[in-house]
C-alpha cells in the first residue's frame, strides 16, 4: 500500500492540495478526476517525490521501484522507440537478454513492434503516449504513476492504453492515474474526485454513486443557473439540500453529473 | 492588435530588457570602448643607459620597468610574460626596440612612433613580425567558439529537456543529479574540444599562425575555460523555460565577451569605466592564455594570473550552476522527512 496522507501543498499563495489523503493498494487502479487546476498533477507529482509537501506524509517506494509517466510526451524526440526504451531500462539496470525480452514483450503488447526503429518525434500522439507508458513500466515498478496518459489521443489508442494499465495492475502494480475521461475513471477500482485541491469524494464508483446526496434534475431552462450545466441538448441542475420543485424530472446521475455537482457545491459554498 | 502586442511585450521581460538594454550597451561600448588607438604603451628599458633612455622617451611610452643591469634576454622575457608591450635595450647603437607583436594595436602604435625616430632606433617586432590581424584573432576566435558552444548550445540542450518534460522524468528515475549533469555536458565538452582542435589547426595551416608554446598548457587553459562557459550554459538553462529564452539570455552573456574582452578592441585603449567590465569576462583571460601560448610561447608560470582567475571563475560558476540545476532535478529532496517507504510487509511485490 502506498499513500499520500493529510498532504498540503502551497505554491505561493495558492493552495494546490488541502489535507489530501489517498491510498493506492497494490494490484489496483486509483483514478484521480477533476477539472483544470483541481490538483491532480500536484497529487501525482507529490507521490512521485517531485513536489515537496508543506505538511503531511508520503508513503512511496524508492525510485528504483517507481514508474512515472508525466503529462508531457515522456520520451526523447530525437531517439528511436528502441533507444528510448533502452536508455530508461539502462538507468534501472536492465540489460542484455532480459532487456531484449522485456522490450519485445512490451512493444508487442502496445502494438509498437513495427515502429521500433522510428524516431519518437515521428510517432502519432497515441503511439508516443504508449511509448511513454512502456518506458514507465519497463522495470516492473511497484508503484506506477500516470499523469493523464490518454489525454489528446484517439479512441483506439485509449483502449490500447487502458488495456496496458489494467495489465500492469493485474500483475501487482499499484497504479495511480489522473484522467479527464470519466468513462475511464469509472473502470478504476477506486475514484478520487478533486476540486480546488480538496478531495470532494472518494471510493469505488458504486459507493460514490450510492453515497451521492441530493437530486439531479433534467430541464430545458434551469431555475438556478449557478447550479446547472449542459449535458447534450438539455441542462442538468443540482439540488443538494431541499428537493427539486414539484414537476421537475429527476435523473440518475452518472459520474460526470456527480463530479460537476460536487464541484459546484464546493464553489458555491466558497462564494457564499 | 497594437494594444495586444504591447501587453505581450510588457510581460516578456527578457525581450523588453533586450530592447532597452541593448541600445544602451551598444552606445556605451562603441562610445567608450571602440578605440583602436593605444595612447599609453607599457614599456621596459634595460641596459646600462636605461635610466637616461627612459627619461628621454616620448610620453606615449609609459615606462613601467627600468633595469640598468638587464640584457636583451631579460627584455625578451619581459615581453614573453606580457609585462611590457615594448622593451628598449640600451648600451648599443642604435638602441634596440623589441616590440610585442601579440598585442597588435599597442604594437602598431609603437612601431608607428618608432618609425618617426629615423635611424636612432632599431625596431624588431617579436611574435607577430608582420603585425597580422589574423595571428591575434585566431587564438581569440578559439575562445569565442568555446564560448558559443559552452553557453548557447549547452543551454539549449539543457532547456530542451525541460520543454519536452523529460527532465521531470529524469528527476524521478534512480539516477544521481550529478550523473545527469555530467551526461548532459560531456558531449558538449567533447564537441567543443574537437572544434577547438580543428580551428587551431586551420588557423595554423590557412593563416600561418604559429604555435610556439606548450600544447598541454593550452589544452589545460581551454579545459578550464570550457568549464566556465559550460557552467554559464547550465546556469542559463536554469533560468530559462524555452530554447528562445535561453538564446536571448545567452546573447546577454555573449555580446559583452565579443566586444569587451580585448578580442576586437584593445583593453588598454578602453575608457577605465568600461575596461573593468572586460576584466570580469572569462574570454578576456582565455585570450591572454591562447595568445600568450600560441604566439609568445609563454610558459604557465608567466600566465598564472589568467589561469588563476579562470580557475576561480570555473569553480564558482560551475558549482553554482550545477547546484541550481540539481535543485530543479531534486526539489525538496534535502528536506523531505515526510517521505518514507512503507514497511516491508506493506509493499506490493513488483509485477
Amino acid at each position: 500500500m502506498f499513500a499520500v496522507r493529510a498532504a498540503t501543498v502551497r505554491f505561493g499563495h495558492t493552495l494546490a492540495l488541502d489535507d489530501v489523503t489517498v491510498e493506492v493498494p497494490g494490484g489496483s487502479v486509483v483514478a484521480v478526476v477533476g477539472g483544470d487546476g483541481a490538483g491532480k498533477s500536484t497529487l501525482l507529482r507529490a507521490l512521485a517525490g517531485e513536489v515537496p509537501l508543506d505538511s503531511g506524509t508520503i508513503e512511496a517506494p524508492p525510485k528504483q521501484r517507481l514508474g512515472y509517466l508525466p503529462a508531457s510526451s515522456g520520451s526523447w524526440a530525437a531517439l528511436t522507440v528502441t533507444q528510448n526504451i533502452d536508455f530508461v531500462a539502462g538507468i534501472y539496470g536492465l540489460a542484455g537478454e532480459e532487456l531484449c525480452a522485456r522490450r519485445a514483450e512490451l512493444l508487442d503488447r502496445a502494438s509498437l513492434t513495427a515502429a521500433a526503429g522510428r524516431l519518437a518525434a515521428q510517432l502519432s500522439g497515441g503511439m508516443r503516449r504508449k511509448l511513454g507508458f512502456i518506458m514507465a513500466v519497463v522495470h516492473r515498478p511497484a508503484l506506477l504513476i500516470l499523469d493523464e496518459p490518454s489525454t489528446g489521443i484517439d479512441p483506439v489508442s485509449r483502449i490500447d492504453l487502458w488495456r496496458l494499465v489494467s495489465e500492469a495492475a493485474a500483475s501487482g502494480a499499484a497504479v495511480l492515474m489522473s484522467t479527464t475521461y470519466l468513462d475511464e475513471a469509472e473502470r478504476a477500482a477506486h475514484l478520487v474526485v478533486l476540486d480546488g485541491g480538496k478531495v470532494l469524494v472518494q471510493g469505488p464508483y458504486d459507493e460514490v454513486r450510492a453515497g451521492f446526496a441530493g437530486v439531479v434534475t433534467q430541464t430545458g431552462e434551469p431555475v438556478r443557473p449557478e447550479w446547472a450545466w449542459r449535458r447534450g441538448r438539455v441542462q442538468h441542475e443540482y439540488w443538494p439540500g431541499a428537493g427539486p420543485p414539484p414537476g421537475a424530472t429527476a435523473v440518475a446521475p452518472d459520474l460526470e453529473d456527480i463530479v460537476i455537482a460536487l464541484s459546484l457545491a464546493r464553489r458555491n459554498a466558497v462564494l457564499s | 492588435m497594437i494594444v495586444k502586442e504591447f501587453r505581450e511585450l510588457v510581460r516578456d521581460r527578457r525581450t523588453l530588457g533586450l530592447l532597452i538594454m541593448m541600445p544602451l550597451l551598444l552606445l556605451v561600448i562603441f562610445g567608450y570602448a571602440a578605440n583602436f588607438y593605444v595612447s599609453s604603451i607599457e614599456t621596459a628599458v634595460v641596459g646600462p643607459e636605461a635610466s637616461h633612455a627612459a627619461a628621454a622617451l616620448p610620453p606615449l611610452f609609459n615606462v613601467t620597468v627600468t633595469q640598468p643591469s638587464g640584457t636583451k634576454a631579460d627584455a625578451e622575457t619581459l615581453l614573453q610574460g606580457n609585462k611590457a608591450d615594448v622593451a628598449f635595450v640600451t648600451g648599443q647603437t642604435p638602441v634596440l626596440a623589441l616590440v610585442n607583436g601579440s598585442n597588435l594595436f599597442a604594437a602598431q602604435s609603437a612601431v608607428a612612433a618608432l618609425n618617426k625616430e629615423g635611424g636612432k632606433v632599431d625596431t624588431q617586432v617579436l611574435y607577430n613580425p608582420g603585425l597580422k590581424t589574423s595571428w591575434v584573432m585566431v587564438p581569440a576566435i578559439i575562445g569565442l567558439i568555446l564560448t558559443f558552444i559552452g553557453t548557447i548550445i549547452t543551454s539549449i540542450g539543457m532547456v530542451r529537456e525541460r520543454e519536452a518534460g523529460t527532465l521531470e522524468q529524469l528527476a524521478v528515475m534512480p539516477i544521481k543529479p550529478s550523473r545527469v549533469i555530467l551526461g548532459k555536458i560531456a558531449p558538449y565538452f567533447l564537441v567543443a574540444s574537437i572544434d577547438m582542435i580543428i580551428v587551431t589547426v586551420l588557423g595554423i595551416v590557412l593563416f600561418g599562425v604559429p604555435f610556439n608554446g606548450n600544447p598541454f598548457a593550452f589544452a589545460l587553459g581551454a579545459a578550464i575555460f570550457l568549464f566556465v562557459t559550460l557552467g554559464l550554459g547550465v546556469f542559463i538553462s536554469t533560468i530559462s523555460q524555452t530554447a528562445g529564452q535561453a538564446i536571448q539570455t545567452a546573447f546577454f552573456f555573449l555580446l559583452p565577451q565579443i566586444l569587451l574582452s580585448g578580442m576586437i578592441f584593445p583593453l588598454e585603449a578602453m575608457a577605465a569605466g568600461v575596461r573593468w567590465i572586460g576584466y570580469l569576462l572569462p574570454l578576456t583571460y582565455f585570450t591572454m592564455i591562447s595568445q600568450g601560448i600560441m604566439l609568445r610561447g609563454a610558459p604557465i608560470s608567466s600566465l598564472w594570473l589568467p589561469f588563476g582567475v579562470l580557475t576561480v571563475m570555473a569553480v564558482v560558476v560551475f558549482t553554482g550552476a550545477t547546484l541550481r540545476f540539481r535543485r530543479d532535478l531534486a526539489p525538496g529532496r534535502p528536506a523531505s522527512p515526510a517521505r518514507k517507504e512503507p514497511a516491508a510487509g506493506e509493499t506490493v511485490s513488483t509485477a
